[in-house]
């Protein structure tokens, strides 16, 4: 589903987020991506999305070399990747509801059909309740689960996440990796990066350590 | 297909609650636009109604037909089919030379010049009105009657013609040069209020990138947002105008009344004012589209 060979990734000014990285992620798999901050995890995930292109190397990605897409193609790979930022994302000029349709007015669903997706997604989070409600108005928690919803309404074939617990208190970091290994279980490859190393132990997966940009063994 | 029109359709709905929801700066906007575009537009039916006056009252240039002194009356009558068979040719009217003696003594004051001079030294003529003040078709006519049998000299007042010619084209090139000054004003003011648009929603241009939006898809309600301030500010300057013509046209009607005249300005004729809200909707379409793309390809959003 995913692979990485030989990827470099230099940024401008000559900083070299990743070396010589190669790994692959089979279909359906969950893969935590761990790492103390700097290591690169998040260069590694706006890989996968072409939210960034290698400096070296290829990145495939259902078989298409994302780095060589051309600008018209890219939202096409994005519509099949759900994602779950660091910092959330959501707008804050619409509710609940309206941040998780976005995904389905982009690909311009009707509205019927799109609104029964929202309040699926929004119900397998636990939010259903809260569609009206403003996101500034949720918890930390709260917020990153909308941020998942709006990841998943459009039932993307790859979730990647980064750093979604990055400000949750434990209890509820292990809630939401448990919500992770659920979507996982309905078939969905999962790549997920934490600098947490507990909470990767948490869920039974494949854990690959990132150090300076270099995959450890 | 059916996803295009869902899309087109949401787009649309969230163009007009976004203006809906900043009435004040929407109307600022529309009358900024409206306000440039009434002044071309104002000028252009100013020109076009001084065309008209001058098309229609007397003054018309006229072509003096002198006929030679042995003329016979055959060849008066040969010169006159001929006259009736030229199309540009509005009127005509025989001027006798007697007749013409008596009207040149009256006008100087002698009480018989044909005394004073002996014989009358005047020849027949025919007066020649055209249907044109186009200098061209009148200097072309001259000639042919030049030409003709009979027909000693044919002389022209063309100065007149020429000067009034030469003033409504000078107004005409103004209304069209203002217009393009002010048409490029305009796409300056769509492309800059679409600019603030876009960068007030950048989180949103930006969230939806990464949620897989096309260009098209982010740039479409910037684009309609465009259009419809185009169109609005086009309506507004038909409205502008048309009220100023009404208003005018209480004073215009009073002095006409004073000099005993019919005459009333005419205002934009509903075709014209069509193609101005066109041209007003294109202008901004084309301000947005500058705006929303110069955005996108242009550096943080670059990814």
């Amino acid at each position: 589903m995913i692979t990485f060979s030989n990827v470099t990734k230099r940024y401008r000014g000559g900083t070299e987020a990743l070396k010589e990285i190669s790994f692959s992620v089979e279909t359906g798999e969950l893969v935590v991506l761990t790492g103390p901050s700097g290591a690169g995890k998040t260069t590694l995930l706006k890989l996968i999305a072409a939210i960034e292109r290698p400096t070296q190397g290829s990145v495939l990605v259902h078989g298409q070399n994302v780095g060589k897409l051309t600008r018209g193609a890219v939202p096409y790979l994005r519509r099949n990747i759900g994602m779950v930022f660091q910092e959330g994302r959501l707008l804050f000029d619409r509710n609940v509801f309206e941040n998780v349709i976005l995904p389905l007015r982009i690909i311009g669903m009707a509205h019927k059909e799109a609104a029964k997706r929202v309040r699926a997604a929004l119900d397998k989070v636990g939010l259903l309740e809260r569609e009206k409600a403003q996101p500034i108005t949720l918890s930390g928690g709260e917020q990153q689960r909308l941020a998942i919803a709006r990841a998943i309404v459009n039932r993307p074939a790859i979730l990647i996440a980064d750093e979604p617990t990055g400000n949750l208190d434990p209890e509820y970091a292990v809630q939401l990796m448990e919500m992770f290994a659920a979507f996982n279980q309905v078939g969905v490859t999962i790549v997920i990066a934490t600098h947490d190393p507990n909470l990767a132990a948490r869920v039974t997966s494949r854990v690959l350590h990132l150090r300076g940009g270099v995959l450890q063994p | 297909m059916k996803s295009l029109i869902t899309q087109h359709r949401a787009a649309v709905v969230l163009t007009v609650n976004r203006m809906l929801s900043t009435p004040f700066a929407t109307l600022l906007t529309v009358l900024v636009i409206g306000i440039a575009l009434s002044l071309p537009l104002g000028l252009y039916l100013v020109v076009d109604n001084l065309g008209r006056i001058a098309a229609n009252t007397q003054g018309q240039p006229e072509i003096s037909v002198f006929l030679k002194d042995n003329a016979s009356a055959t060849t008066q009558h040969s010169l006159e089919t001929k006259l009736k068979a030229r199309a540009e040719i509005k009127e005509y009217r025989f001027v006798p030379r007697d007749a013409a003696l008596k009207e040149l003594s009256k006008n100087m004051g002698l009480t018989d010049a044909a005394t004073v001079l002996g014989k009358n030294p005047l020849p027949d003529a025919f007066v020649v009105t055209a249907n044109s003040v186009d200098p061209d078709i009148l200097d072309q006519l001259r000639k042919d009657m030049q030409a003709w049998p009979g027909v000693q000299t044919a002389k022209l007042d063309s100065e007149w013609a020429r000067r009034l010619n030469a003033f409504l084209r000078l107004g005409k090139d103004s209304v069209l040069l203002l217009a393009t000054l002010l048409g490029f004003a305009l796409a300056a003011v769509g492309f800059n209020t679409i600019r603030l648009q876009v960068l007030a929603q950048r989180d949103e241009v930006e969230v939806s990138r990464l949620l897989g939006a096309t260009d098209a898809f982010i740039r479409r309600p910037y684009l309609y947002l465009g259009m419809l301030q185009g169109l609005l500010g086009g309506l507004a300057a038909w409205l502008i105008v048309a009220s100023t013509f009404a208003l005018i046209n209480l004073r215009v009607a009073e002095i006409a009344n004073l000099y005993n005249l019919n005459f009333l300005l005419e205002g934009l004729p509903w075709r014209d004012g069509l193609v101005v809200l066109i041209l007003a909707g294109m202008l901004g379409w084309l301000g947005a589209y500058l705006a929303a793309n110069q955005h996108l390809r242009g550096g943080a959003a670059a990814h």
